[in-house]
């Protein structure tokens, strides 16, 4: 069955989207994550979706989902790398993705990660950043 | 206006949606569309052929290459023969919702393209048609 791979850094899961999501793909995607977070006990996700030319609103629906369930797992989610042209069509179809944290780049996402995961673990939110 | 090539589409399952989001694409290409405009095109194309997928168990989505004198466009024609729209005005209303999704499908779609008309009637099927021009 095809399947997305996630990989596990630390205490952080990643996940990078390559291919044109169909909507059995994306489920498979969603289970398989929650699976892995309460498996690994990951306390963060990140999302690259800088590959993807169509974020539709199945698709929105799903990084929400992710988010929603990941939070519900104690794990924090960052969606990474929207293409501009994906991001002015998501706001005109009235998608802005409520709940779901994004940053620019990996590089910016990772960093909030590891300060999310710091200051969760009570030690000083600065010391793993990327940046 | 003059139909260049017309390609027709089975929508039987979510594979066949990614399918009508590729050629959508393609043609969109091909017209010419800037990269932002293909986005919309692509991203309404999806939107309606997975509601001829989910909510009009299944239909053929047809895809036009249109020339006018001095533009040339896509078309999208989505027909399913299923339940059909009681009322097109509500449907086509943000956060309006009969199955699981958000409800902005239709009234999304209708903003990303320059030209959208639907004709249902409950228990003869939706076609719901969406042009964009160059």
């Amino acid at each position: 069955m095809e399947r997305i791979p996630i990989l596990k850094m630390g205490q952080l899961l990643l996940v990078t989207i390559q291919v044109d999501m169909h909507d059995q793909l994306a489920l498979t995607l969603q289970e398989d994550l929650t699976e892995r977070i309460s498996l690994t006990g990951a306390k963060g996700v990140l999302i690259d979706i800088s590959s993807l030319e169509v974020v539709d609103s199945f698709i929105g629906r799903m990084l929400a989902n992710i988010a929603g369930m990941a939070r519900v797992l104690d794990a924090e989610t960052v969606v990474v790398g929207m293409q501009p042209a994906v991001a002015i069509t998501l706001v005109e179809l009235g998608l802005s993705l409520p709940g779901v944290r994004t940053a620019l780049n990996v590089e910016r996402g990772m960093a909030f990660l590891h300060g999310a995961v710091d200051h969760r673990l009570g030690g000083p939110a600065d010391d793993h950043r990327a940046e | 206006m003059i139909i260049e090539r017309n390609e027709e589409l089975e929508v039987r399952t979510s594979t066949d949606v990614a399918r009508v989001r590729q050629v959508v694409r393609a043609w969109s290409v091909e017209v010419g569309f800037s990269l932002v405009d293909q986005t919309k095109m692509v991203t309404a194309a999806s939107e309606l052929a997975r509601n001829t997928l989910e909510h009009g168990g299944g239909g053929t989505a047809t895809v036009l290459l249109l020339a006018e004198p001095g533009r040339r466009g896509v078309r999208l024609v989505c027909r399913d023969e299923g339940p059909g729209i009681a009322d097109v005005a509500t449907a086509l209303r943000d956060g309006y919702s009969t199955g699981t999704g958000l409800g902005l499908g239709l009234g999304g779609a209708r903003r990303l393209v320059n030209e959208f008309a639907i004709e249902s009637q409950k228990g003869a099927g939706t076609t719901v048609t969406i042009t964009r021009w160059k």
